[in-house]
């Protein structure tokens, strides 16, 4: 939407063919090439273990790249130490300085570059004012509880206009509620400071909300980069529509392909028209990725012409407030969901024959799990 | 102890009776000697034996006022002193870089840098006096600073780097993406909350040099006569109580170091919060 009007600005962050071992045999990152434009909150995300702490701290200088190169602002930083990079970081565990004033440790990064203490005072009082804390001020960070500390982490990472903030995890130790007003706070910032941010999670939802981009991460290796609603709904491959979002696949074989669109014969029976992602070709195997939303349920078999049916039977609904799930059988998948509109529940009697449609369109061919 | 409250069952009972019967016992034995020592320290009389004829200051005051002992004392304090701001800086430095450091031969230099409290003490003392002899460095107070340096690095070591191992290394990174450079982040981070760690360093430190007898014994001229080694020499020429009353110094001094070592700790654990 808006991010597609405007043209791209220029590249603030740029990894190049970066790869990094840390015992010398296993690549935790595979091989990087990532554009961080100035401006953009991009999240990086992916399961424990694929390598998103490892590229920030690449970029923040902790940690020293096997292979490749980074550009920070056009030039490379591989020789440039932590603290001349102009890099504000937060981290999942707050790191605030235990033994300094929640003002001290706000004015941490100030003192460090001489500012005059008038200067110093006024920013960290328009800290303490942007985070809602003026009044805690001497307080230390022992005496603070975890959104508090959380919030003290930001307000030291921003109060010196780095030209560049990463956050790892920050909410991770939050409960689900601070961590949802927590992550409003921090898109709110961004949009209202104009910074650049790089956030690493492993929650797609948290993800989902508060990108401009996300680079979904898996065992090293960057799978995609694109806005949320382009991950959702054009996956390149399986690993990344199951990551985002809530995904029903179906095992099958191909059988043609006519341009964008594919004939899948199914494993449990069945063929369905399906758009052709990320197949090898006719007689390869695939998986289908159809999203539970895109689905509809309908007593027999009379469809338009060019949509898909497949016979379904009833397992259970389950009732989740704002809308309901019924869970099908659906050609030898046991845990097929499609969503259903709250009220409608209670028409389906478990055991029942239905049958399910959707567009060949909603249906994506990718590479077999 | 609320644990009491939970003892329900007579064998608990035993246990804990029995836990509280030989505690004391160890306790006594290690105390005993130390606490037999100090009445004789206040005794009137001219022998080491109980009981007390009456009680005087009388050998307080002979070693206040006696040059031999306050020499001696001097010394202490100078080599002690001097020792231990050598082997703080050595074995901070040390401390760090270990911590820091990932290597497989990461045991085998620790151990080599640990050696000198493994070693025998004569051992040590023989191989420095030869060491020292022939570049002139026995009989001067420059060669028992630095044998003494050698052997209170160790403890330095140990205690910072058992303080170190519990920084969180996330610290001096926030410090670091914040703009400090390594030094100021030590200043101004790392020191402030490593301080406990370094003043238990040095009390150690401190106390290795103003115990030790057996290197002064080799090295020592009749100028640099420390504390230990002139009671050594007054238990072996004349027992005179002025030994108790040096005795007793000693320990009160002791006493005190770690007294305000504990009180530093307690109020670096009310810096950091929680309560
Ligand atoms: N300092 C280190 N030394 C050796 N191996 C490491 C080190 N840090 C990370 N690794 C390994 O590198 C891999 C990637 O770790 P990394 O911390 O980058 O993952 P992550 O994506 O941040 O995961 P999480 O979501 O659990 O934080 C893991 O297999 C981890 O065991
Ligand atoms: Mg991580």
């Amino acid at each position: 939407m808006e991010a597609g009007m405007v043209t791209p600005a220029p590249a603030l962050v740029r990894f190049s063919g970066i790869q990094k071992t840390y015992d010398g045999e296993h690549l935790v990152v595979k091989n990087l090439d990532l554009d961080i434009r100035k401006g953009e909150f991009i999240t990086l995300l992916g399961p424990s273990g694929s390598g998103k702490t490892t590229t920030l701290m690449m970029l923040a200088g902790f940690e020293v790249p096997t292979h490749g190169e980074i550009y920070l602002a056009d030039r490379p930083i591989k020789n440039v130490p932590p603290h001349k990079r102009d890099i504000g970081m937060v981290f999942q565990n707050y790191a605030l300085f235990p033994h300094l004033t929640i003002a001290e440790n706000i004015a941490f990064p100030l003192s460090v570059r001489n500012t005059s203490k008038a200067d110093v005072q006024e920013r960290v009082s328009a800290a303490l004012r942007m985070i809602k804390m003026e009044s805690l001020a001497q307080r230390r960070p022992g005496q603070l509880s975890g959104g508090q500390q959380q919030r003290v982490a930001l307000a030291r990472a921003l109060v010196f206009n780095p030209q560049l903030v990463l956050m790892d995890e920050p909410l991770g130790a939050l409960d689900k509620r601070l961590r949802e007003q927590m992550q409003l706070e921090i898109k709110q910032l961004h949009e209202t400071m104009g910074i650049t941010i790089v956030y690493v999670t492993h929650d797609q939802s948290e993800a989902l909300t508060m990108s401009d981009r996300i680079a979904v991460f898996n065992d090293g290796i960057v799978q995609q980069i694109d806005r949320p609603d382009a991950l959702y709904e054009h996956p390149v491959n399986s690993f990344v529509a199951h990551f985002i979002g809530e995904n029903n696949v179906l095992a099958g074989t191909v059988e043609t392909i006519d341009k964008e669109f594919c004939r899948v014969v199914l494993a449990g029976g069945g063929a369905v028209t399906a758009r052709a992602v990320n197949i090898s070709g006719a007689g390869a195997s695939t998986s289908l990725s159809v999203r539970p939303e895109r689905i509809a349920i309908v007593p027999d078999g009379s469809t338009s012409d060019g949509v898909n049916r497949l016979p379904a039977k009833v397992q259970n609904t389950i009732y989740l407030g704002d809308h309901a799930l019924a869970v099908l059988e659906v050609a030898g998948n046991g845990e097929f969901m499609v969503k259903l509109q709250p009220g409608a529940h209670h028409s389906l009697t478990q055991g029942e024959s239905v049958f399910i449609t959707f567009r060949p369109e909603d249906c994506l061919a990718l590479d077999p799990v | 102890m609320s644990d009491n409250s939970s003892l329900r069952t007579p064998s608990q009972r035993i246990a804990w009776t029995a836990t509280i019967v030989v505690s004391t016992l160890v306790f006594i034995f290690l105390i005993a000697p130390i606490l037999a020592i100090m009445p004789l320290s206040f005794s009137s009389g001219s022998y080491l034996t109980y009981p007390l004829p009456g009680l005087s200051l009388r050998w307080y005051d002979d070693f206040i006022t006696s040059p031999r002992w306050m020499h001696s004392l001097k010394n202490s304090m100078i080599i002690g002193v001097a020792s231990t701001a050598l082997s703080m800086v050595l074995g901070t430095l040390a401390a760090l870089g270990l911590a820091q450091w990932k290597s497989r031969f990461k045991p085998l230099v620790l151990a080599f840098v640990l050696s000198p409290v493994v070693v025998p003490g004569v051992i040590t003392a023989v191989g420095l006096y030869f060491f020292f002899a022939p570049i002139g460095l026995t009989g001067s107070y420059l060669g028992l600073i630095l044998a003494h340096t050698a052997l209170a690095t160790p403890f330095v070591v140990i205690t910072v780097g058992a303080t170190l191992q519990s920084f969180d290394t996330n610290l001096s990174r926030a410090a670091a993406s914040l703009g400090a450079s390594p030094i100021y982040a030590f200043r101004r981070v790392i020191l402030p909350l490593i301080l406990p760690g370094l003043a238990s360093g040095a009390l150690f430190a401190f106390a290795t040099s103003f115990d030790e007898v057996v290197i002064v014994l080799f090295m020592a001229g009749p100028e640099q006569r420390t504390l230990p080694r002139e009671m050594f020499s007054g238990i072996r020429e004349n027992i005179s109580p002025t030994i108790t009353a040096a005795a007793v110094i000693l320990t009160t001094v002791s006493v005190i170091l770690l007294a305000t070592l504990e009180g530093l700790r307690r109020r670096n654990e009310r810096l950091k919060g929680g309560g």
